[in-house]
């Protein structure tokens, strides 16, 4: 207990290590590192910004992926999605939409981070998408820019479909809050808030939800170990050493 | 006269700690009051701040992440394997639903589907669960209300239901019943037979409960009205389940997007008018009922087979996300998980039923009465491991 507490006050290394002595011995055979392999998602931004077309570039960044790891099958990759709604969308956005695709039978379009809150209103109000059903956020150290996923998923009663919009956003950019179409973002940009320390404007009262007021960093954040705690926390307010 | 001295005082001893006070209705002050993280019918460790004006409810803050344990980063340093364990102890009194969630996301992920029987036994299990689930609910709901007699009967009869799943897999409470590509275990010698048995058993103990209940005077008195939120308000609250049936809308995950094998079991969605706390509990128990009728049509068209699909030892899903839900018995129960590739997953977002309905408490409680604060929390029938994960 004591050395892995110790190797967790050097944040970055130790929140891998400790992911990488679950299953030392077989990361072995796999040199890839986690995050190395090209995200089907994160290449359009990077490639093509204005290219209206963001099939090609996503098909593309998956065949590298599946070479670098020669026994797999070929996995399933995304394909072009479209519908007349999204036409509509594309029409008015233009390239503000970057990709439009299915995975495995699940639909998700990628939305520049100005507009996403327009798309959200206009699946709520033209589409029928009257539930929200999840509100999060992945985090992408790698990626040079925009470092942060934030995921919407909805969903409409009438139509029984999923749709996943996503927005990608750079670490301390501020997204516009989504409580006014969906009451339901109330708590969960606020767990958003609590681990990632993505920062919604206009949300009623932004604060911690799950994690005490006063604790300092962002949990969920990949750089943030699995061990590491806020120890002044722990300390001036458990008046233990370590929570460990 | 005397009040009025007792209240002046009040403020000079506790001055302005307790923020901006306004005047109300009773001409008194507002008073703030604090429900837990340590009381009985917050089924945990739930803190509720309420903001009164005598016995009326102005305002509430839920104050929620004593069982935080980080179950959403623990699952990105296990692997796809390893973590499926760890999903039990959300939601504690439905670990086999959590469990069935958690399998069937990860088999959406790497494509692979359980075979039939394996489907079948998940229906089962999982329908069982739901009784148990409700059981639970009902009994520690009625006790928050003032009565006592049904959490004896409900937790004497869930007894069976756990013994079924003792002899299944050895694990009575956090079972970890399925794998992923299937279940590890065969059905033992007789479990049909048992299931059948216990079915029987159950059907008049329902009975039971609703004699107790259903036109007991103080019962209805105390929830018809109570906590009403109609289809509109659940739908942009995003609340699920019984709650949202109670509402008047059919809407169960079952149905709309059939998982396992309940596309072939034949079932009815019950729901309410009115959307109040009696609704809610005549939806429960009107799923009891349904959850003994599809446990018989699975028991009896069970097929034969293998129970376990052809899965790696090594499990490494390709480079993607997808989202996954099941209708828990708390509601819609979803896994979303994004692999790169490696061993672990690089996110599991679980979205929890219980956290997400227990947002609509505030509007649910507004302009009532304390008492019914109680009611509302139990009606609500949230887990706080599930709440906090």
């Amino acid at each position: 207990m004591p050395d892995e507490s110790k190797a967790n006050s050097t944040p970055p290394p130790a929140g891998k290590q400790s992911n990488a002595n679950v299953a030392a011995e077989v990361k072995v055979s796999s040199p890839n590192p986690p995050q190395s392999s090209p995200n089907p998602e994160a290449k359009p931004v990077a490639a093509a910004p204005a290219a209206p077309k963001p099939a090609a570039p996503a098909s593309a960044a998956a065949v590298p992926a599946k070479a670098a790891v020669p026994p797999k099958p070929a996995g399933p990759t995304p394909q072009p999605w479209d519908n007349e709604f999204l036409q509509r969308l594309k029409k008015v956005y233009g390239s503000g939409i970057r990709e439009a695709s299915t995975y495995l039978g699940q639909n998700y379009l990628v939305a520049d981070q100005s507009i996403v809150n327009e798309i959200l209103s206009a699946y709520r109000d033209d589409e029928g998408f009257d539930y929200l059903v999840d509100l999060t956020a992945v985090h992408y150290p790698k990626r040079e820019k925009l470092e942060f996923d934030v995921v919407y998923i909805l969903y409409s009663f009438a139509k029984n479909t999923r749709v996943r919009v996503k927005t990608q956003i750079a670490d301390g950019a501020v997204l516009p809050s989504a409580v006014d179409i969906w009451p339901t973002a109330n708590w969960l940009e606020r767990e958003i808030f609590d681990m990632f320390g993505i920062r919604f404007e206009g949300h009623p009262d932004l604060k911690r939800i799950l994690l005490p007021d006063g604790w300092q960093g962002y949990p969920l954040r990949k750089d943030y170990g699995i061990l590491q705690q806020d120890q002044a926390w722990v300390q001036s307010n458990l008046g233990i050493e370590s929570g460990q | 006269m005397k009040h009025e001295t007792m209240l002046a005082n009040d403020r000079d001893f506790y001055g302005d700690e307790w923020g901006e006070r306004t005047s109300t209705v009773l001409d008194a002050d507002e008073l703030v009051l604090n429900m837990g993280p340590q009381h009985p019918s917050t089924h945990g460790v739930l803190r509720v701040i309420l903001k009164l004006d005598g016995e009326k409810v102005l305002g509430t803050e839920c104050v929620i992440g004593y069982l935080h344990r980080g179950v959403e980063k623990i699952g990105e340093s296990r692997t796809y394997t390893m973590f499926a364990p760890y999903v039990d102890r959300m939601d504690y009194v439905a670990a086999v639903s959590n469990g069935l969630g958690y399998c069937q996301a990860v088999e959406t992920l790497i494509n692979v589907e359980a075979p039939a029987r394996a489907q079948y036994i998940r229906v089962i299990l999982s329908e069982l669960q739901r009784i148990a689930s409700h059981q639970v609910w009902l009994g520690t709901h009625a006790l928050d209300i003032g009565a006592m007699t049904p959490l004896f009967y409900t937790f004497r009869d869930r007894e069976e239901i756990l013994k079924v799943f003792e002899k299944y897999c050895g694990a009575r409470l956090t079972t970890h019943a399925f794998r992923i590509g299937g279940c590890q275990y065969d059905t033992y010698d007789g479990f049909e037979k048992e299931v059948k048995k216990l079915c029987d058993f159950m059907e008049p103990k329902f009975g039971e409960y609703e004699e107790l209940l259903t036109t007991n005077r103080i019962w209805v008195e105390r929830t018809k009205g109570v906590g009403i939120l109609n289809g509109d308000d659940c739908k942009a609250l995003g609340v699920t389940g019984p709650v949202l049936r109670a509402a008047g809308v059919k809407w169960d995950l079952r149905r709309a997007q059939p998982y396992a094998a309940y596309s072939k079991m034949d079932f009815e969605i019950p729901t309410g008018e009115n959307g109040d706390t009696y609704d809610r509990y005549m939806v429960r128990i009107k799923e009891l009922h349904q959850s003994l009728r599809i446990i018989r049509q699975a028991v009896d068209s069970i097929p034969a087979g293998p129970i376990m699909a052809k899965v790696p030892k090594v499990l490494k899903p390709p480079v993607g996300e997808i989202y996954h839900s099941i209708e828990a018995p708390k509601g819609e129960l979803g896994y979303f998980i994004v692999s790169d590739g490696s061993l672990q997953p690089y996110r599991m977002r679980i979205r929890p039923p219980s956290f997400i309905n227990l947002q609509a408490l505030d509007k649910m409680v507004r302009g009532m009465l304390v008492a019914d604060v109680v009611a509302v929390i139990g009606t609500l029938d949230i887990v706080l491991g599930e709440v906090d994960r």
